[in-house]
């Protein structure tokens, strides 16, 4: 960040106020998936149920954040820095505001579980959310901050979140091998991995556009043509996949599992 | 007070001719200096722009460039401006000669009121003791150049005075094209014009690209945004940073360019 501030202090309030909305956005997202753990675990469908309301608070600074942004565009031709953040946070707020919809689906997921005795204790998939939730904290963390090399470390956390998923979904795998009632809350507790590890690489997305906001140079796509190499040197999990695809196919296909 | 560098700054490697050259350049009134120490090359067929704030040399630094900072009484310049290679300053080089390669528009328009269009555009040839052999048709020629034809057309005998703002700064630069320059300073060219005229003058800058090396002095950031290839930070007499435009208005590297840019005067 520029230490010093705009000469023209109402220029410099309006930039000010974007960073304050795009906190309070994710801020709200984090509270989002918070609670949804909370009433995942509590089993409490009231509070998923009233957590959904906080989308549509981050749907309302998403329309704030992108009008100021217009606003400082068109009236004070943004350069440099300046013009990094702004066009940033154009695209920061449409992550964020994502997240908060992957936090809609989340909560709903979680109310149709609670309708049923659960399949197992949701240990895994809150460790996941946590990690996810703590991706995001940080890559927002590194944008207020301004700090490129936090950012770029955020990027590299985004594998353990995938692991997360990839261990949740073979571990649901097996309980909807051994008992197709079990499908719908395996599918679901699933969906609710997948909306979690959705979340996640959105923070990774966020914390690419931080560095590019501070250093002037994009980084994304090339660390995750990188990443997708190292994860081609341990197959294991990848494979394992190709194989509960299959095993799905099959089910699909005629209504029950190949022993 | 900034300490002066003890290398001067990094010169981009132009993709082009360098057309001029300042290598050492610095400058004084009397015992003020007023440039300090400035190498930048100014590529051929570009536009290059000259930012930063009042009195930080940028006018004196283009008027160097064609030997008009000497008829200051008291100015004095040292180091070298080096025009397709040759030194400016050569004991047996004519400044007269420099200004007619170098030509200059200044920051208001100054027609000559009372002269006719087409006076005015001959102007600088009569002045230079040059008689065209078609004087009508470079008129035309120039004019059109200077995108003022279409207006003037049927105004050619009017006095200069009449005309608008940014008319008469058109025909300025019609007037300075006439002596067919390669290089073409402007001093402000748009201060006093009004957004449409600045529109016109800017798309000329574009055109005229095409046939001359021009360097702009410009208040406007946005302006040198606009019609740069390459644009030169000038501070307290120093430059601070020349890179491409686009370098400059997204990434500048020096963090006195980007307070400047962003507007973080202190």
């Amino acid at each position: 960040m520029p230490p010093r501030l705009h000469t023209d202090l109402a220029y410099e309030g309006e930039l000010r106020r974007i960073r304050e909305m795009l906190l309070m956005m994710g801020a709200k997202v984090e509270e989002m998936l918070g609670q949804a753990m909370k009433a995942l675990v509590e089993r409490d469908s009231e509070l998923a149920d009233r957590t959904l309301y906080i989308d549509r608070q981050i749907n309302r600074l998403e329309l704030e954040v992108d009008d100021l942004c217009l606003r400082v565009l068109a009236r004070r031709q943004p350069v440099a820095s300046d013009l990094r953040f702004i066009t940033t946070a154009l695209k920061v707020v449409t992550d964020l505001e994502r997240m908060g919809d992957m936090g809609v689906n989340i909560c709903e997921r979680v109310m149709e579980l609670n309708e049923e005795p659960p399949l197992k204790p949701y240990v895994e998939v809150v460790h996941m959310a946590e990690a996810a939730q703590e991706m995001l904290r940080e890559a927002l963390d590194a944008f207020v901050a301004g700090d490129a090399d936090r950012a770029a470390a955020i990027v590299e956390r985004d594998s353990k979140v995938d692991a997360y998923y990839a261990a949740i979904f073979r571990e649901l795998l097996t309980y909807m091998m051994e008992n197709p009632r079990n499908i719908y809350r395996a599918t679901r507790e699933q969906s609710i991995a997948k909306y979690i590890e959705r979340i996640a690489d959105h923070a990774t997305n966020l914390a690419e556009m931080v560095v590019f906001m501070v250093r002037g140079k994009d980084i994304r796509h090339v660390g995750k043509l990188e990443r997708r190499a190292s994860t081609r040197a341990a197959p294991a999990a990848a494979a394992v996949t190709d194989d509960s695809d299959a095993s799905l196919r099959d089910l699909a296909e005629t209504g029950r599992l190949k022993p | 007070m900034i300490p002066p560098r003890s290398t001067p700054p990094p010169s981009l490697p132009p993709p082009g001719v360098e057309k001029m050259r300042a290598e050492g350049l610095s400058a004084w009134f009397g015992q003020k200096r007023a440039l300090k120490d400035i190498t930048l090359p100014l590529v051929e067929h570009k536009v290059t722009a000259v930012i930063g704030p009042s009195g930080c040399g940028k006018s004196t630094f283009i008027r160097c460039l064609n030997r008009m900072h000497e008829v200051v009484p008291g100015a004095r310049s040292e180091g070298q401006v080096l025009l397709d290679g040759a030194s400016i300053f050569g004991r047996e080089v004519d400044p007269v000669r420099v200004r007619r390669r170098v030509g200059m528009v200044f920051q208001k328009p100054n027609p000559f009121p009372a002269m006719s269009v087409r006076d005015n555009v001959l102007a600088g040839l009569r002045l230079s003791g040059i008689t065209p052999p078609d004087p009508n048709r470079l008129a035309e020629e120039v004019l059109r150049q200077a995108a003022l034809w279409d207006d003037v057309k049927d105004a050619l005998d009017l006095p200069g005075g009449a005309l608008s703002g940014g008319q008469q700064q058109r025909l300025c630069i019609a007037r300075c094209l006439a002596l067919e320059p390669e290089v073409v300073l402007m001093d402000e060219p748009c201060s006093s014009l009004d957004p449409v005229a600045t529109a016109k003058i800017e798309d000329l800058i574009h055109e005229l690209r095409e046939r001359y090396t021009i360097v702009i002095v410009t208040h406007s950031m946005q302006q040198a945004a606009r019609v740069s290839d390459y644009t030169a930070f000038f501070y307290v007499g120093e430059l601070v940073e020349y890179d491409e435009a686009d370098v400059i208005f997204t990434k500048p590297s020096d963090p006195r360019t980007e307070d400047y840019i962003t507007g973080r005067f202190g």
